[in-house]
C-alpha cells in the first residue's frame, strides 16, 4: 500500500510538467529538474547516448545495439510501404549507415532517436521508392548544441512517451488510419479504397484521432 | 525567421509532409514555408514524433538476414556520401529552393507570360507542379480559377486578393472554387512560389491560345 502512495507522489511532478506543455515540441520548460529515477520507465533515453558516442568516439558497440533494435524496425516499416523484403533489407542497412554518418546532425532536444531515425527510414523511401528528391527546411543556425541541456532532452523523451501512449490509447479505426497514412505512398483515396470507407470519413476520422492526441497532450 | 505570418499550412499537409505522400512540388512548398515559419516547424516535428512511435511499435520480430551488421558496417567504411551544399544566399529565397534554382533571385530564369508578369517553373515530378511568380508593384493578376489545389506563398513584396492580404511567408490556399484578382502592394515587386496539383498534360493537349491566363 505505501509503496503505492509513494509511487504516485513520486510520479507527480512528471506528470505535472507534462500537462503544461503544449503538444508541439517546445524547448524551455519551467519547473524542477526532471527526476532522473524516470529515467527507468520506459523512455529510453539511453539511445541518445548511443548516437552520441557513435558522434564522438566511433563506439562499433553502440552501434550494434542501435542497429538490432532499429534495423528490424525500419525493415518492417518499410515493407508495410511498399517494399520488397529484399529491397527493404538493403534500404534498412542504409538508413543505418546514415545514422552513422550523420551523428554529428542528431539535435536530442528537437526529437528523439526513433523519430530521427524515421525520418531517415522516410528519406530513404521516397528516394528509392518514389524516386523522388526530397525538399527539407533549411537547417536552424549552427546545428545541434555540443552539450544541449539535459532538461530539455528529457523533457523531450517523456513528451514523445507521452504521444505514443496517447496514441495507442486511441479507438483501434482512429490509430489505424493513422499508421496506414505513415506506411507512405497510400493517398487519403487509395486507403479509402483499401479499407471500403469514404474519403469523407477518413479525413474526418484523422482529424478526430489528431484532436484525441492533441487533448491528451494538453 | 518571421513572426509576422498569419497564413500558415493546414494539418492535412504537414501530416501528408511528415509522412512523405506529397508529390514533390507540394514538398518544395511545405519545406519552403517551414523554413520561414517557426510554428509550423514545430507543428511539423510533431508530425514526425508521430512517425517515430509508428516505427517503434513496428514488429521486429521478422529480424535482419546474417551478417547485415558486418554489410552496414563496410558500407559505413567506404565514407559517407559528399552533400551538395545548398547554393549561397539570404535574402529573398530560402535554401530549399535555391537547390531548385541553383541560386538566389538573381538566377531565376524568367520567362515573361504577359503584362509584365513573370514565371519560372521548377523542376519537379509531373504529379504536381512549382513554379516561381513575379508580378511587377501595383499590377493584377487579372480574375481567374483554378484546377484542382494551388498553395501559392509570398518570397518578397506582397499582394492582396478578395479574401485577405499575404506578405513574405504567408501562404494562400486555393481550390476550384476560388475566383480571384491578385493585386501586388505598390511597394515592391512581389515574387511568390505557387505549387498545384492539376495535371500538366491537361494544358499541353490545348493550343496555346486555348489556355487559361498563367496556366503552364
Amino acid at each position: 500500500m505505501f509503496t503505492e502512495i509513494d509511487t504516485v507522489t513520486l510520479d507527480e511532478p512528471a506528470t505535472e510538467r507534462s500537462s503544461t506543455k503544449p503538444w508541439r515540441a517546445k524547448r524551455r520548460i519551467r519547473g524542477k529538474p526532471v527526476n532522473r529515477a524516470d529515467d527507468s520507465c520506459d523512455t529510453k533515453t539511453e539511445w541518445v547516448s548511443h548516437v552520441s558516442r557513435i558522434r564522438d568516439a566511433q563506439d562499433q558497440a553502440a552501434f550494434a545495439e542501435l542497429f538490432q533494435h532499429f534495423a528490424p524496425r525500419i525493415k518492417a516499416f518499410l515493407i508495410k510501404s511498399g517494399s520488397d523484403v529484399t529491397l527493404a533489407e538493403e534500404c534498412a542497412q542504409e538508413v543505418m549507415a546514415t545514422l552513422w554518418h550523420k551523428a554529428h546532425l542528431f539535435d536530442p532536444t528537437r526529437a528523439t532517436v526513433a523519430t530521427w531515425v524515421f525520418t531517415i527510414a522516410r528519406n530513404k523511401r521516397i528516394d528509392v521508392l518514389r524516386k523522388q528528391r526530397r525538399p527539407e527546411p533549411e537547417e536552424l543556425g549552427w546545428g545541434p548544441k555540443a552539450e544541449p541541456e539535459q532538461d530539455d532532452v528529457l523533457a523531450l523523451q517523456q513528451e514523445t512517451a507521452q504521444l505514443r501512449d496517447a496514441l495507442t490509447a486511441l479507438p483501434e479505426a482512429q490509430r489505424q488510419l493513422i499508421e496506414k497514412a505513415y506506411f507512405g505512398d497510400l493517398s487519403h483515396r487509395e486507403i479509402a479504397s483499401q479499407t471500403g470507407l469514404p474519403l469523407g470519413t477518413i479525413k474526418s476520422r484523422i482529424r478526430l484521432a489528431l484532436d484525441r492526441l492533441r487533448h491528451a497532450m494538453n | 525567421m518571421s513572426n509576422k505570418i498569419k497564413h500558415h499550412l493546414t494539418d492535412d499537409l504537414l501530416m501528408a509532409y511528415a509522412a512523405g505522400s506529397l508529390p514533390e512540388a507540394f514538398d518544395l512548398m511545405v519545406a519552403t514555408h517551414l523554413s520561414l515559419c517557426d510554428h509550423c516547424r514545430a507543428r511539423a516535428e510533431s508530425f514526425d514524433a508521430i512517425g517515430g512511435c509508428v516505427l517503434q511499435d513496428q514488429e521486429a520480430s521478422a529480424g535482419m538476414s546474417d551478417g547485415s551488421l558486418a554489410a552496414t558496417m563496410a558500407m559505413i567504411a567506404k565514407g559517407a556520401p559528399i552533400a551538395k551544399p545548398s547554393p549561397p544566399g539570404c535574402s529573398v529565397l530560402p535554401a530549399p529552393l535555391r537547390d531548385y534554382v541553383g541560386g538566389d533571385v538573381n538566377a531565376i530564369r524568367w520567362r515573361s507570360i504577359g503584362m509584365g508578369v513573370k514565371q519560372a517553373i521548377l523542376p519537379t515530378t509531373r504529379d504536381a507542379s512549382a513554379r516561381l511568380l513575379f508580378i511587377p508593384a501595383g499590377a493584377a493578376v487579372p480574375d481567374h480559377s483554378h484546377h484542382g489545389t494551388e498553395l501559392t506563398m509570398v518570397l518578397q513584396g506582397a499582394f492582396s486578393d478578395e479574401v485577405d492580404h499575404f506578405a513574405r511567408g504567408d501562404v494562400e490556399i486555393a481550390d476550384e472554387d476560388l475566383h480571384h484578382t491578385p493585386t501586388a502592394d505598390i511597394t515592391e515587386d512581389c515574387i511568390c512560389l505557387a505549387v498545384t496539383d492539376a495535371p500538366l498534360k491537361f494544358s499541353k493537349l490545348m493550343p496555346r491560345l486555348f489556355q487559361p491566363f498563367l496556366r503552364i
